[in-house]
């Protein structure tokens, strides 16, 4: 009888989180909804590994070093390692405020800007803080019902708000935030170091073995040589642009939202006041400094009470806004911050490399 | 000891209803890390000594810089992690992890020890994603039910608080 009660089915708090999220292995795996670049960049590393492996290592472990696959090996691990946990894990979302949270800053900003007559859309709520001598906005997250921390952004495409937002990228599949910033620096990194050895290894494997059979016999016996070299050639000029971009924003301890935007760059506007002023420094925070543990609680168990009652949650947002939730993010993000509305969360598929790479040859 | 702290909860539960609650709201002077705002509210004026609440979220800001510290033995960890690229931490806790539970036992305390009898109940700030610090605020049914006899009915409705487990 107790094990029939046991095997009763709990609700974990995951299956009740308001955004757009899919969520996988009960909770432990934190996703965005479209996964379909995540499986080709997945695919395309593999593939091209795999072709690797099979096919170039065997002849340059025995002619020059078996050391060549195994460093490969060891490359290929890291980057598959560094891309899931930068695609499975949360990369900083600020769970939504509370009712009872919700009311009392709703309470204190009408304290300050007076009652908003009914029917007008209400002004745009910032409060401003000053951090190291320099004056920083927040602003009013009208989805989730808070004051942003300083570097968070809403992201349109989860609906979450993220802390220290970097961007949304659709190749990993999930945003890049305070939490899977450097999981993600590490992934580009090694892809860049995995692309950059697989192409080498290619050509050498192709001169050398033209040497003694020919260029044309060499592709024929081999044809995959010639797609991991276009792959790789592909790659090569996108991810290793995108590394010195991010290598570029880790040494002035700055995010790509914060850059695109131009939050710190110009005459009229502060200066960065997160940054050390020291690259040394800037990198150590960035990458190696510590990680705070997701405050979403996942895998939480709800109380049975509350497990009916917590999708109003989603709903009330969209009716005390607009009928849709999508549309009134869009909607008052565009009232209250017009430049909100810029590419970095919304990057569409073939793009994510050009804009860092056009804005790193701009620097240039 | 857990399911006294508890039993007491349910008993102040019982006894007593919720009120009010009071958010203490982050502090972002000092950047982007964790710190709460040591500003009284007037809410807690009859409630609650100054000097004490002040001092718990001091302890509680100090807490949560040592989790955010970097420093040499924070460096050491994120470089380590990195070495085993990050497999380390299915077996590991991170110091933020472990000064978290430190929280969470500190503010267990303070409800039992100074909280509860108050008739307040602090949430631990991890409950509310790193932004607030909800404090509840509770009238004693069984006294004349007037928010302002705080201390006196407090202790007769419980004794030990509790509160850390009743707010999972």
């Amino acid at each position: 009888m107790s094990v029939m009660v046991v095997r009763k089915k709990v609700t974990r708090k995951w299956e009740k989180l308001p955004g757009r999220n899919t969520f996988c292995c009960d909770g432990r795996v934190m996703m965005a909804r479209q996964k379909g670049i995540f499986y080709l960049t997945l695919f395309l590393i593999l593939g091209t590994c795999t072709l690797f492996f099979a096919f170039e290592c065997r002849y340059l472990a025995v002619q020059l070093s078996p050391a060549i696959p195994v460093f490969a090996a060891v490359l290929f691990l890291f980057s598959m390692a560094t891309l899931l946990r930068t695609s499975f894990s949360d990369p900083g979302v600020i769970p939504r405020a509370l009712p009872d949270e919700a009311a009392f800053i709703e309470m204190e900003i009408e304290a300050t800007n007076g009652a908003v007559p009914q029917g007008q859309r209400p002004p745009p709520r910032i409060k401003n803080f000053q951090i190291n001598n320099q004056i920083v906005k927040l602003k009013y997250c009208y989805t989730c019902k808070i004051f942003r921390p300083p570097r968070a952004s809403h992201c349109s495409i989860c609906d979450n708000c993220v802390e220290r937002f970097d961007h949304h990228c659709p190749w990993v599949g999930n945003c890049v935030g305070k939490r899977n910033y450097r999981y993600f620096y590490l992934f580009i990194l090694s892809l860049s170091l995995l692309t950059i050895y697989v192409f080498a290894f290619n050509i050498v494997y192709v001169a050398l073995k033209s040497l003694k059979i020919g260029f044309l016999e060499t592709l024929k016996e081999t044809p995959g040589t010639v797609l991991e070299v276009l792959i790789c050639f592909f790659t090569l000029w996108s991810v290793v642009g995108l590394t010195g971009f991010h290598t570029f924003l880790v040494a002035l301890n700055q995010t790509t939202n914060e850059d695109i935007k131009g939050s710190w760059t110009g005459k009229n506007r502060i200066q960065n006041p997160y940054s050390h002023g020291n690259i040394v420094k800037n990198c150590c925070e960035v990458l190696c400094g510590p990680l705070p543990p997701s405050v979403l609680d996942r895998r939480g168990i709800l109380p049975l009470e509350e497990s009916g009652s917590r999708p109003p949650s989603t709903q009330e947002t969209s009716s005390s806004l607009l009928p849709q939730s999508p549309v009134p993010t869009e909607q008052l993000n565009s009232n209250e911050m017009p430049e909100d509305t810029s590419t970095p969360e919304e990057i569409p598929p073939p793009e994510p490399p050009e804009p860092p790479r056009e804005a790193a040859e701009a620097e240039k | 000891m857990a399911s006294i702290f508890v039993h007491n909860l349910q008993e102040l539960r019982r006894s007593a209803s919720l009120a009010t609650k009071v958010f203490i709201q982050r502090d972002y002077s000092d950047g982007t890390i964790c710190q709460f705002q040591t500003k009284f509210p007037p809410e807690l004026d009859s409630r609650i000594e100054r000097q004490l609440f002040e001092e718990t979220v001091k302890t509680l800001n100090g807490f949560y810089a040592e989790a955010e510290k970097i420093g040499g033995s924070s460096y050491l960890e994120g470089c380590l992690a990195c070495a085993t690229a990050y497999f380390i931490f299915l077996c590991m806790e991170t110091h933020y992890e472990k000064v978290l539970k430190k929280i969470s036992r500190y503010i267990q305390e303070q409800n039992e020890k100074i909280f509860a009898p108050r008739g307040l109940l602090l949430t631990d700030p991890v409950e509310r994603g790193m932004r607030v610090i909800e404090i509840s605020i509770y009238e004693d049914r069984c006294s004349s039910g007037s928010s302002s006899s705080g201390s006196s009915s407090g202790s007769g409705s419980s004794s030990a608080g509790g509160g850390g487990a009743g707010a999972r």
